[in-house]
């Protein structure tokens, strides 16, 4: 029972930044864009988290710090495929690189200097039976990432301003002949990508290991834009994904140190899972009678007015 | 110079704009142009830093007499063949390649540049121009494990290991056969994540075993995620590793161990500039001062510390050898009959784990 619960502690602990990357990146793609530069704004934001929490100790500070450096990293890409018309696969995968070098270099004299993780958000009262702990026991951005799915759904599905992002990711031409700005709603779209990306690489230093460390984020941005594709651009099976991914995850390592029940699944078993799971999954979607993938089908190409 | 991958082509190519040298290793040289390539950033608090931490100690010693480049996060793989030949095209007479997966590029490499100096650490292919060098972490280890030994309250200890290459496998060996001499129930569960790099899962890796009921924590992974988690789940304790961590968890680091690349370096370095330089296989240890002992940590009492220190110098002067037999393997069998010490060819090529480590899954 303690196992079981100090268990889902580290799949949440795992599965957070993960599904605070991949919510923004599903709103981006939603706009007919694709930032592949998820890992890189990543990064940025937890250097930039890392730095303030270092200076100021206030986690929530920090929090905003890295939405504001992963904004920032996102209009860089907004500004060349948007504006611009670049290539968006090409500009993203060069804004990974760039965050990976922009974040060691800025955190080159930041070694060697632990930080504070951040305390739970509700008070320790509630949190003192360890089923409360399970439940109320997180810090904030844990039940924020929660909050942002029932959000982005709501945003997406029940508001006007959501249709209009969906409508200008789905057919630019149309939407822009009736008078909505593509490559506003677009903007405004990957600012908010950044943001997310952002808050996920600050959550590191904050949640996860409080040191900074260049590649910190070991490539889970990349996985975050995996499990859009996976979620197909649906915010509840996203969430879905994020805590399947990291349990998987985590279990491997649970499976790996540990004895008894948990070694009935092998680690390799465990390791392999997210793998598994992506195939049956796409595999489920090919099947369906109407063959749509669900993919914004404006995704991924520059918008150029014909009018 | 501070050089990364990232702008080392850019200042590479800027460098091959001059003249190269006409260099002839093996010849008496005034300056001597040393490489070193690193897997991971040398900001990582742990190996690299300390690898680094050597070449500054060339540069301090031999100061305008050498002049040092670096290339750090050097993938194991093809890209390291190409930023070997690059280092060895701008002049470079003697690289060292620091990391064990390094090994393959430099075999590769070398033939073409008979006249550099290679330096390959804790491989095993040598040739013609293809040094070895090589540090027994595993003495580190032993100093560790009886800490452990003495101060665990469960007897499981948890072992973070990157990669089952021997290296690691000796390292946990010497841990929980100098645990198992003060407690001979003790245990110890090796974790392989894969990587040599990712701190998060280092960290979820610790909190895998912390739940499962070990108390001390060992790490053979780059960085310090495992001993801030073991500071923030209060267990008894854990090690630095490649350098000293107590920054990140003051209470809790138990002691570290050091590796002090740095006396090497320069004696290849001064071999190079005499033109004596010929390939080598060292494996220094503690006695050496290639691998250092951190400060004991305020919590480890006095008759740990005593009983530590006779492990490190019994290993100095040569009276004690933690692969000393009788030691058996994890299934029970005679592995080193007792009296027997086992050679260094044996232990670096060791894939079995002695009594008390349970077999990785």
């Amino acid at each position: 029972m303690d196992l079981t619960l100090a268990i889902i502690v580290t799949v949440v602990g795992a599965s957070t930044p993960i599904l605070i990357a991949a919510l923004g990146e599903l709103v981006v793609e939603r706009s007919g864009v694709l930032n592949l530069g998820v890992e890189g704004m990543m990064l940025i934001g937890a250097i930039a988290g890392f730095v303030v929490q270092f200076h100021t100790g206030n986690p929530y500070l920090a929090l905003l710090s890295g939405a504001a450096a992963g904004t920032a990293a996102s209009l860089i890409f907004g500004f060349l495929t948007l504006s611009l018309s670049a290539n968006q696969t090409a500009t993203g995968l060069a804004l990974t690189i760039f965050g990976t070098g922009f974040s060691a270099l800025a955190g080159s004299s930041y070694s060697a200097r632990p930080v504070t993780l951040m305390q739970p958000f509700l008070p320790v009262e509630i949190a003192a039976h360890p089923i409360g702990k399970v439940l109320f026991g997180y810090s904030f951005p844990i039940y924020f990432a929660f909050a942002m799915v029932v959000v982005i759904w709501y945003f997406l599905h029940k508001t006007r301003a959501g249709l209009i992002l969906r409508a200008v990711g789905e057919n630019d031409q149309s939407a822009h002949s009736i008078g909505y700005s593509v490559i506003g709603v677009r903007y405004l779209a990957v600012m908010f990508g950044g943001a997310m990306a952002g808050i996920a690489g600050a959550c590191f230093p904050l949640l996860l290991t409080p040191q900074w460390a260049e590649r910190m984020t070991a490539g889970r941005g990349w996985i975050a834009v995996a499990l859009v594709v996976f979620a197909s651009w649906k915010p509840f099976r996203l969430l879905a994904g994020a805590y399947l991914f990291g349990l998987v995850m985590t279990m491997e390592l649970y499976a790996k140190a540990g004895g008894g029940v948990l070694s009935v699944i092998p680690s390799e078993l465990w390791a392999a899972l997210p793998y598994l799971a992506t195939i049956v999954v796409l595999v489920l979607i090919s099947l369906r009678r109407d063959a749509s993938t669900n993919a914004p089908a404006c995704l991924g190409k520059p918008f150029l007015p014909t009018n | 110079m501070t050089l990364s991958r990232r702008n080392f082509v850019k200042v590479g190519g800027a460098a091959m704009a001059l003249p190269l040298l006409g260099t002839s290793a093996f010849a008496q040289l005034e300056k001597v142009k040393v490489g070193f390539i690193y897997v991971g950033t040398i900001n990582d608090n742990g190996y690299n830093y300390a690898h680094n931490q050597g070449r500054l100690y060339v540069e301090e010693h031999l100061g305008d007499k050498v002049e040092t480049i670096y290339v750090e996060n050097v993938p194991e793989g093809p890209d390291c063949e190409r930023v070997l030949r690059e280092l060895a095209q701008q002049g470079c007479q003697l690289i060292f390649a620091t990391s064990f997966g390094f090994g393959d590029s430099v075999v590769k490499v070398a033939p073409q540049f008979p006249d550099v100096a290679f330096e390959h650490a804790t491989g095993y292919m040598s040739g013609p121009n293809i040094g070895l060098y090589n540090a027994r972490f595993y003495e580190g280890r032993a100093v560790c494990g009886t800490i452990a030994g003495h101060m665990s309250e469960t007897g499981k200890y948890g072992y973070i290991g990157s990669f089952p290459i021997p290296e690691v496998v000796m390292g946990i060996n010497a841990f929980v056969l100098a645990a198992r001499k003060v407690n001979p129930e003790a245990t110890i569960k090796p974790v392989y994540i894969s990587t040599w790099n990712d701190p998060a899962k280092e960290a979820d890796a610790a909190r895998a075993m912390i739940d499962q009921g070990i108390d001390v924590i060992a790490q053979h992974t780059d960085g310090p995620a495992a001993l801030q988690v073991a500071a923030e789940r209060g267990i008894v304790g854990g090690f630095g590793q490649g350098a000293d961590m107590s920054a990140f968890a003051p209470e809790t680091q138990l002691t570290a161990i050091i590796d002090h690349w740095g006396p090497h370096y320069l004696a290849s370095a001064e071999a190079v500039l005499a033109g004596t330089w010929t390939p080598g296989n060292t494996w220094e240890g503690l006695k050496e001062d290639v691998v250092q002992m951190g400060p004991y940590g305020a919590k480890v009492p006095e008759d740990v510390r005593a009983a530590a220190d006779a492990v490190k110098n019994g290993q100095i002067d040569g009276s004690f050898h933690i692969f000393t037999g009788p030691i058996n393997d994890n299934t029970g069998v005679e592995r080193v009959a007792a009296g027997v010490t086992m050679t260094d060819a044996e232990l670096l090529s060791m894939d079995w784990y002695v009594e008390g480590v349970e077999q990785p899954a």
